[in-house]
């Protein structure tokens, strides 16, 4: 077992430390590099040199590498190009905003997708299966930025139900502690602001949640169907077990084994939709930070920290997926 | 008196001969005949081919195949015959139309203008039809290059195995580090300025480890199976193993998965429109960037903009899923009959 | 009153779009308390179908179930979805063919012994785990402390059919239905097994149907024996008159079917020839008939009715084996 995490680790080193090689080397080998980002193109060759050398990027590659390494191991990702703010600041302000959306998210997927997963199993072939069939397939074929646009337009244009972008409303006091917002306002006993920053998570939310609530639905779905022909529902049956009990011990304890991975996978179309949902709703968070840094000039210090960051978020999430399996699987477990 | 299985062209099974009831026993003759013509129906053509024509059987059968094989044949239909079927040049701008574009007005249906204009004057359905081929030709090209690589890739690595095989699989590891969209938003930074070749070129690359890791595993799942071990028993030779007896057994799996990343590639594409990194050239109509630019742009104004070609890209992903799924269905050895 | 009557039980499955199918025909037979009665034939004779239809277990659509299925005087068809749960496990154990898929791979073996008691007997975790831990050990699972705690996949398969037959008589059922319980096991085991059954069903006084295809079980261990063919009851006797005297060609045709220790030397098995699949619908004949050797004219023009022997049993036959023929 130990074994077995020690090299899932030592694996996940392996590819951050690859994927941030290329991407640096990547990024300084190409034209329109970070040079003529600050610069912009009109540039003298003189000054033009004069930068190069003022940020190192005239030593070789592997020392500039080196050197990278070094400052990002004591947390130093170099300053925003956009604003001069170190990047560890630009990037930690925007993270509670994108954690708190995929969080909401998460929780809208899964608590909303097992269930209906469930459900359309046990009455396969009834309306609901149907329905829950065809909704699941609009949510994986429907772009989730155009669906922003609708819900937006549904809710806060025609019926003024939500607002329509944003995080809190125009002329709230919010007291800034975690930068969860909901969080913030349930600390500070301000309800009204917490609150708002609730009626604001509502519509994102729900957009971002559109892809992974899909795959749940019919990955518990698949999965309670392969389970209830299982011979131990028979055997629980057989047994008069009450229907709560062979629903909970017998059919979910199963079904539910490889939903967990879906849903650490699903971590991934969480972070690519941020970028999508935060356009949308004008959602202060790292997904805009993205859209920001790659549109017009190109804040590279952002955008490597930025995907080094998400690269390992998914990574880990997954690892941590996959080590969690071994305690719920007793059949993984020690070998 | 007659032996009535023999009379039925049977292979008679070991039967003492003289029984008792002559007349009657002729019509179980006549039974045993008709199930053996109807085995040997269903025996017939099993050789090689056998299992793919099992599942195109099964394939026929499944509404959903149908749906979705319906949807991607009008789409490509369309996409063929646009110059017929469009009643104006997708490029062109109409002065009836420009005339009435204002801040906050885009026209509507108007006489010969069945959807009305876009933002810049030009004929909406035309474009739309127009869009078709561009989607098809995004779409089916970022599929296709991904599709080479990956199994490219895992081809060798399934092939070889060893180093090779990990170092290849390391490789998809870093690629699959990254969630889609953002390894694709990535890519198109990298490049210093977007193209509609680098939303192929990123749509596609983010399709290599995947073709990778599904070819390799199905080749490594073949190594120890019994046709390939035969094989070898026979001695044939590894490069002919590979190519007759593997590689054609794991491209099913391959192709099916090709079918359903279409509709993902189609959305992907419409995604880096929506962010700015999508093919800049305004002339060319595609849906994506018809919607993820200037449909979600002008929303506000007119939102069809943005429904039309939103349907057009939802109506043909669901024909690519709901077909690459019922394909799946259909070589799942699970469903087999 | 018998423990057990099964009258006229029929199971019809219709599939929309597919033809419906007679799985059980207007099955009927009896089963006494404390008394083993066997269920016995090929694979598709509707004996598995019978067993489920007696449990309520079929699936809920796809199937229409006929006839009467008295336990104790009460018909257990016509009774209402949760209090069949009542009975099943209490009243009623199974244990089935597959322990390995029949066991929840991810539960503990304790707490899957454990889950009968505290449904039925009211017990809380704890004493149903020190029960649990009593029945493992009646069953002849060795440690039964640790074995508690484990799961199916880390037992053998030996060791699984005990830990089903331990859940299956946790309750002390009046009836056990053990559907091929010693098919999927090695022979070795097979025979340990059922004497496990024998001595079990001895010492509680519960009655057994034992379902098999397989008349070495039969032999040693029912009282009564009922042969199934096509869905329908074609011969009834007791144990010893039909290993005697098989009076259906079919039984005849099993038990020949049968490699014996005190058979001539060279003489060949015999197999029945054809194959369930040969059957002709009961509505035109004997469904037997297209594989018998025995085959009349009357055979082919309806079918035979079950009537009663001189031995006390019953036999659907127009044109039974005579005892000249009979077992070699």
């Amino acid at each position: 077992m130990l074994r077995v995490i020690v090299r899932r680790l030592l694996q996940l080193v392996v590819t951050l430390i690859a994927l941030s090689a290329l991407i640096f080397i990547w990024l300084r080998n190409l034209p329109g590099g970070p040079v003529d980002a600050l610069l912009g193109e009109r540039a003298t060759p003189e000054t033009r040199a004069l930068l190069t050398k003022a940020l190192g990027y005239d030593q070789p590659i592997h020392v500039q590498y080196g050197k990278f390494m070094q400052r990002i191991l004591t947390g130093d990702f170099g300053n925003s190009i956009r604003t001069g703010d170190p990047v560890i600041e630009v990037i930690g302000r925007a993270f509670p905003a994108t954690f708190e959306l995929a969080l909401a998210a998460m929780v809208i997927a899964v608590g909303l997708g097992i269930p209906l997963g469930y459900l359309a199993a046990r009455w396969r072939g009834r309306s609901l299966d149907h329905l829950t069939v065809v909704g699941t397939l609009l949510g994986i074929s429907i772009p989730i930025f155009f669906l922003g646009y609708l819900l937006k337009d549904v809710f806060t244009q025609n019926i003024h139900w939500f607002p329509p972008s944003g995080r809190v409303g125009i002329g709230l006091d919010n007291t800034n502690i975690t930068g969860f917002f909901v969080l913030d306002g349930l600390l500070t006993r301000e309800f009204d602001a917490a609150a708002d920053a609730l009626w604001h998570l509502i519509l994102p939310a729900l957009t971002l949640a559109t892809i992974p609530l899909a795959v749940i639905v019919r990955m518990t779905r698949a999965s309670v169907l392969d389970v209830l022909n299982e011979d131990y529902v028979r055997t629980a049956e057989a047994k008069g077990l009450r229907h709560r009990t062979i629903r909970k011990r017998h059919i979910l304890r199963n079904a539910l084994l490889p939903v967990v991975t879906t849903i650490g996978l699903q971590t991934g179309a969480l972070l690519s939709g941020a970028v999508l949902t935060e356009k949308v709703y004008n959602w202060g968070g790292l997904g805009t930070l993205i859209t920001d840094s790659i549109t017009g000039s190109r804040d590279y210090p952002v955008l490597q920290a930025l995907i080094l960051l998400a690269a390992f978020v998914f990574v880990v999430v997954n690892l941590l997926v996959d080590l969690s399996y071994a305690f719920i699987d007793p059949r993984v477990r020690v070998r | 008196m007659t032996e009535p299985t023999t009379q039925a062209g049977t292979p008679a099974p070991r039967r003492k001969d003289e029984r008792p009831g002559g007349g009657n026993l002729n019509r179980l003759g006549d039974r045993k005949k008709a199930r053996l013509e109807e085995l040997a129906r269903a025996s017939s053509g099993k050789g090689g081919v056998s299992l793919f024509r099992d599942a195109l059987r099964r394939l026929r059968r499944n509404p959903a195949a149908i749906v979705g094989a319906t949807i991607i044949g009008l789409f490509v239909l369309v996409a063929i015959f646009a110059p017929l079927i469009a009643p104006h040049d997708p490029v062109q701008r109409f002065d009836e139309l420009t005339s009435k574009l204002a801040a906050d007005n885009i026209p509507g249906p108007t006489d010969g203008f069945p959807l009305g204009s876009d933002e810049l004057g030009r004929d909406l359905l035309s474009r739309l039809i127009y869009g078709s081929r561009q989607t098809l030709f995004v779409g089916v090209l970022a599929t296709l290059i991904g599709l080479a690589i990956g199994v490219l890739f895992g081809a060798i690595a399934g092939a070889f195995g060893g180093w090779v095989d990990n170092i290849l699989m390391r490789v998809t590891d870093v690629m699959l580090a990254l969630p889609a969209l953002l390894l694709a938003i990535t890519l198109v930074a990298l490049a210093s300025r977007s193209s509609q070749w680098t939303v192929i070129m990123a749509v596609a690359i983010v399709n290599v480890p995947i073709f990778a890791r599904l070819l390799r595993g199905s080749m490594l799942a073949q190594r120890e199976s019994d046709h390939v071990l035969a094989a070898r028993a026979l001695g044939v030779k590894q490069r002919s193993i590979v190519l007759r007896h593997m590689l054609p057994n794991a491209m099913t799996a391959v192709i099916v998965q090709a079918t359903l990343t279409l509709s993902v590639a189609i959305i992907e594409a419409a995604s880096l429109s929506f962010l700015g990194l999508g093919d800049p050239d305004r002339d060319r109509a595609e849906w994506g960037a018809m919607l993820g630019d200037a449909g979600v742009r002008y929303f506000e104004v007119r939102p069809e903009l943005a429904y039309y070609p939103a349907l057009a890209i939802i109506v043909v992903a669901l024909g690519f899923t709901l077909l690459g799924e019922a394909m799946r269905e259909a070589i799942d050895p699970k469903n087999r009959r | 009153m018998s423990l057990l009557d099964v009258r006229d039980l029929s199971v019809v499955f219709q599939r929309r779009g597919e033809q419906p199918f007679t799985a059980v025909d207007k099955v009927s037979f009896t089963v006494e308390p404390g008394q083993t009665v066997g269920l016995v034939g090929e694979s598709g004779c509707g004996k598995s179908v019978t067993s489920l239809a007696i449990m309520g277990l079929l699936p809920k659509r796809g199937n229409k179930v006929d006839g009467e299925v008295l336990f104790d005087g009460t018909d257990l068809l016509k009774l209402r979805r949760d209090d069949m749960r009542d009975r099943r496990g209490r009243d009623i154990g199974m244990i089935f063919q597959d322990p390995l898929s029949s066991l929840n791979p991810v539960i503990p073996i304790g707490v899957q012994v454990a889950e009968v008691l505290e449904r039925h007997q009211g017990r809380d975790r704890k004493q149903a785990l020190r029960e649990a831990r009593e029945l493992l050990d009646a069953v002849g699972i060795p440690d039964p402390d640790r074995r508690l705690k484990e799961y199916p996949h880390q037992i053998s398969g030996g060791m699984r059919q005990r830990a089903l037959i331990a859940i299956a008589l946790a309750c002390k059922p009046r009836l056990l239905i053990a559907d091929e319980p010693t098919t999927a096991l090695d022979v070795t085991i097979q025979a340990q097994i059922l004497t496990l059954l024998k001595q079990l069903v001895d010492d509680t006084g519960t009655a057994l149907i034992m379902i098999t295809h397989d008349l070495g079980v039969v032999a040693g261990l029912c009282d009564t024996v009922n042969v199934l063919y096509g869905g329908k009851v074609v011969e009834r006797a007791r144990r010893h008159e039909l290993f005697a005297q098989p009076r259906h060609p079919y039984t005849h045709g099993l038990l020949n079917s049968v490699p014996r220790l005190d058979s001539i030397r060279g003489e060949r098995l015999h197999a029945i020839r054809g194959s369930v699949a040969d059957n002709i619908p009961w509505g035109e004949g004997c469904a037997f008939a297209p594989r018998c050797d025995n085959v009349v004219d009357a055979c082919l023009e309806g079918p035979p009715p079950l009537e009663p022997t001189a031995t006390g049993g019953d036999l659907r036959c127009n044109n039974p084996v005579s005892e000249e023929v009979a077992v070699p």
